[in-house]
Order: structure tokens, then sequence, then C-alpha cells
């Protein structure tokens, strides 16, 4: 498919005219380029009110928010809500602000992404050097196992779960994600490793090499950018996870997105929306910041991932 | 000698296996806890499971009572305004910007940055963040009133029949500008030799778009099209964080309404029909995707 974002994953493809990166060829006057750059930074504006609206909010104190200052800086900054969400917010019975749900998350991702990554990186190794008959069904079964709503699992697994002692636990967590994270990093090792020329691996085994030291001699050290595609892929879709941290976990092993709506969802007392704001933000301060980090291969992981089989 | 021939056959073996034996684990999780577990919840959408499964066989019972039901006669229909007008509002603003984007723009990674950042979130964020924007106490409204337009009204998100749009508002806000990001890979795969011609033949900017470039950009209307469509019927946690489902029921989509009838009505029987349901919806889809995927590979 010609869906590849040149721009973002690699050299881009030699063009016979033209500037790098722009299909460009029509010539507009000076009227229209002033029109498509009030166009391109009103977008740029309304993809930034959202964020904007948390951190304002997330600084001020409740009461200028209450009086319709919503868009407003704050008259007066303050921390408090930040710390209150941290550490004293209530959240469901208990006020023990987001702080261990945070942990929890981290606990959860960490051995999830890893576990899932090395596995995918074995599996796409096997499905592209080492074909066997019938590799492509084994291949396409994974691929769709990546696309199936998770509600069909939900009953299932939280039996499973039960049985095996795991429920609304932390560890019963990471085998979730685990388990549906596979397909997904088996899909990016499988498409990166199929451009590897596969008679650097022949060539190796004639001279007595075996699986596993042409794994790790040979394809590992080239794996790096997608190792990094796959990890940021699966740490910001676990992370950001809310049905099963919702469905398989209890209190005390509750993810960060699901005690943030715990805490915005909670219906006793005062609406602490700046609280809210502030919490929302933490929840998102990880991912957020891996792609301001490494926004390059976020966006190839998306482009991989949701559109190449 | 017959020894070690059967030792070093032993070793052939091994070494013939081990890829397969190195893939099997994957392979034996997914077919178990993906493939096994469908199969489970199929059985129980025809059985009387309750708050437990259980096994009694009640054939296409379940499937009947859930076509009759009217909450998932609303949770279908909101599924169906829902995804489309997702879908087509996130394909307009995605391909505009996309044209745009296109056009030597300065600054074009950072604009690209700012328009993609929001898939980072968790859909939780999103919702929270656009909950209150969109709260006509504290939000939009107020903010509008404090200017000085006293009778502003923008209560969509409290409006039973209005509150379905705050979702698509909020989830195009997500999701356009990956769409972008699509439709500009598109775009800077097409050959300018084609255009050039055209121009020269005197074809207008406009004309130019909607005869040759457009029409290049199947592949990539295709594949928006699917995540797109995916993405709309497995929506779950965008409407727990933004609405809740209400006001009333107001916004309930499948997969709210699976989730309710299993885990909190207790009816597991239908809550497994309609996550067969979900999941034949999202085959249809699916599968003729990823079937044409695999056959260009070979």
């Amino acid at each position: 498919m010609a869906t590849d974002f040149s721009a973002e994953v690699g050299p881009v493809a030699a063009r016979p005219s033209g500037t790098p990166g722009s299909t460009q060829v029509i010539q507009t006057g000076g009227a229209a380029r002033i029109g498509i750059y009030f166009v391109l930074v009103l977008f740029c504006l309304y993809y930034l009110l959202p964020l904007y609206v948390m951190a304002v909010n997330s600084l001020k104190p409740l009461s200028e928010i209450q009086a319709g200052g919503m868009m407003s800086l704050p008259k007066e900054w303050t921390a408090a809500p930040w710390a209150s969400a941290w550490s004293t917010a209530q959240i469901g019975v208990a006020a023990t602000g987001l702080r261990p749900f945070f942990l929890n998350s981290i606990m959860m991702v960490v051995p999830a992404v890893a576990i899932s990554t090395v596995l995918g990186a074995l599996n796409g190794y096997v499905l592209t050097k080492w074909r066997f008959r019938g590799d492509v069904w084994v291949f396409g079964l994974l691929l769709f196992a990546c696309f199936i709503p998770f509600q069909i699992v939900l009953i299932p697994m939280a039996r499973l779960l039960g049985l095996m002692g795991l429920a609304g636990t932390v560890p019963g967590l990471i085998f979730v994600h685990l388990v549906y994270g596979i397909g997904f990093s088996t899909l990016y090792f499988k498409n990166y490793y199929q451009q590897f020329p596969t008679e650097l691996v022949r060539a190796a085994q004639i001279d007595g090499a075996g699986f596993f030291t042409i794994f790790r001699r040979i394809m590992l050290p080239s794996s790096g950018p997608i190792a990094v595609v796959c990890i940021i892929w699966q740490f910001t879709n676990i992370w950001n996870d809310f049905l099963f941290g919702a469905s398989f976990s209890d209190f005390d092993s509750q993810p960060m997105t699901v005690a943030l709506n715990n805490l915005v969802q909670s219906s006793t007392g005062v609406k602490e929306y700046n609280v809210h704001f502030a919490g929302a933000i933490m929840a998102a301060l990880p991912t957020l910041l891996v792609y301001v980090v490494a926004g390059r291969y976020f966006v190839r992981g998306l482009m991989a991932g949701s559109v190449k089989g | 000698m017959a020894q070690a021939d059967t030792r070093r056959d032993g070793v052939d073996w091994l070494r013939d296996a081990l890829p397969k034996l190195v893939l099997s684990p994957s392979f034996a999780i997914v077919l178990v806890f993906v493939y096994g577990f469908i199969l489970f919840t199929f059985v129980l959408s025809f059985t009387d499971s309750k708050i437990l499964p259980s096994f009694g066989w009640v054939g296409w019972q379940n499937f009947e009572r859930l076509f009759g039901l009217r909450s998932w006669g609303i949770a279908v229909k909101n599924l169906l305004i829902f995804g489309s007008l997702y879908i087509v509002i996130c394909c307009v603003i995605g391909l505009a910007l996309a044209i745009l984007l296109d056009q030597k723009i300065r600054a074009e990674g950072f604009i690209r940055t700012v328009y993609l950042y929001p898939m980072a979130l968790s859909f939780i964020v999103t919702g929270t963040a656009w909950k209150w924007f969109l709260d006509p106490g504290i939000g939009l409204q107020a903010v509008v009133r404090s200017w000085g337009w006293e009778g502003f009204v923008f209560e969509w998100i409290k409006d039973p029949k209005m509150a379905i749009y705050t979702i698509v508002i909020a989830a195009v806000w997500q999701t356009s500008g990956f769409v972008m990001a699509m439709f500009l890979a598109g775009l800077r795969g097409i050959d300018n030799e084609v255009m050039k011609a055209a121009q020269i033949d005197g074809a207008s900017t406009f004309a130019l778009y909607r005869r040759i470039v457009i029409p290049q950009l199947r592949p990539a209307f295709m594949s928006a099209f699917v995540v797109l469509a995916h993405m709309a019927i497995k929506s779950y946690d965008l409407v727990i964080a933004l609405t809740g489902g209400g006001p009333g029921t107001a916004t309930e989509l499948p997969a709210t309404f699976m989730y309710s009838y299993t885990f909190t009505r207790n009816q597991m029987g239908i809550g497994a029909a309609s996550a067969v349901i979900m999941l034949m919806s999202i085959a249809a889809i699916m599968v003729p995707f990823i079937w044409s995927e695999l056959r260009e590979k070979k």
C-alpha cells in the first residue's frame, strides 16, 4: 500500500522534480498562502485548546473556574491542585491521591512491554527467516487478533484470572496486556525483518551459525529502530488502556486511567475541577513525554500498526 | 554406529523444529486466549448465563431478546450516527489539512507534531478535558457568557438529543490529525509528472485535485475507513469518561451496552450475544482488508 510515511520513515524517495517532501506543483499566490497559513494555525489552536484548558485550570483556585474564567490565565497561581491530585484527592473510598495508581501503571507497563517486545522480535524472525508451510496462516491469525473488539474476550478472561488467582492483581493485568500485545509486536518485527537480506542469514547458516546465534549476532544489532517503535506503541497502548483496567483490577491494583476516571466521576462533595485537570495531565504526561521525545517513532508505529498487514 | 545416527537425527530434528518451537508459545497463547475465548463467548451467547456462565442451551433466544431491547436499538443507532459522522468528518478534516500542509509549508514538522499529539493521549484524558470544556456550568457556555454574550447557550452534553454529537466532537479531535498523517503519506507518494502534465494542459488547481490527486488517494481512504470504523465500533473509554453513556441512555454504544449487561445487570447471555455482534461487524471490515494485504505480500 502506498502508505509509508516517507517524510517520517526514512530517506525520501527520489523525485524527478520539486523539493524533497512536497508534491506541490501548483504556484499559489500571496493571498492564497496567507489563507493557507491562517487555516493551519487555526487548527493548531483547535488541537492545543484542550491541553491549554487542562494546564491553566490545573494551576488556579477553584473559585476562578467557577466564576467562568476557564479560558483565562490564573489570576492567582497555585500548585495546590497538583499536590492534591497526587497525594490527597479522594479516589473511590480512600483519600490516597493518584500516586499509588501511577505506580501501579508503571509496574504493569514495564514487564508487559518488555516481554511482548522480545516475543514479537522472535516471532518476526521466525516468520520471515525460517518460513515454513502455513506460516501465512499463522501470521494471519496473529494479525486478526490485533483487531478484535476486546469485549469478546472479557467474560472468559475474567473467569480465567479468577481461576488462576490473578483476579484484581497487577500480575493479572500484566498477563492480559502481554497476551493481547503479542499480535502487534509480531506485526512490527515481521514487517521490519522482511526488508532484511535473507542471504546474510543463509550465509551465516552455512558458516555454521545456529538459530539463536544468528538472531543475536545478525538480527538484533540492526533491530534498534523497530524495537523503539514497538516499545513506544506498546507503552502508549498499555498505559492508555481503560477497558482491561476497569474489568480486571480491584481498588488496590487500578491503573492510572481507571483511577483518574474514578476521581473525575466521584459524585461526593464539590467538584474540584482544578484537581481533575491536574490528574488528567498526570495521566497524560508519560505518553506525551514519549511523543515529544520520540515522535517520529510513534508516528511510524501508528502508520505501520493500523495500516499495514 | 546406529546410536550415533539416531543422536544426529535427534539434533537435526531439534534444529529443524527450533524455529517452530520458538513461535509455538505465542501461537498457542493467541489460539487459546483469542480464538478459544471467542469460541467460549460464542457458546455463552446461546446459553442461559446470568451472573455466572452456565450451559443451559437456549438457542437463538438471547439474540432475539437482544434485538428486541430498546437500549440495544439505541446503542446501534448511536453507533451508526457516531460512526458515520466520525468517519466523514475525520476524512474531510484530515484530507483538507493534508493538502494544505503539502504546499511547502514552513514549520511543517512542528505543525504535524501539534496535529498528531492527541493520538498519544488516553481517551479518558480526552474525555475529561472535553467533559469540563463542554459543561455548561463552567465550560464554553460560561466563558462566552462571562465575555458579555449573556444569552449564549451550548448545552449539548446535557441534552439527550444532542449528547451523541459531543462524543463525535471529542473523538474527531483525537483522531483527525492521524487521518491527516495517512493522507499526507498518500500525497507524498503521488507522481509529480502527471500533475505537471495536467497543469500544462491548463487544468485548474481544483480540477487537478479532484480529477488526479484525490482518485490516487484511494488506498489512503481505504486505510482511513478501516481504521476509523474499527475504532468507532470499539469506542468505550471515551463515552465512559465524557458522558458515562448519559444523559439517561442517550450516548450508549454497543461497547458500553455489552459491559453493563454483562457485569452490572448480570445478563451474561445477552452481553455475550452483543459481543458476538460486535466481533462480526469488525470481522466484516477487517477480514477482507487483512486478506488482501496478505495476498499482496505473497
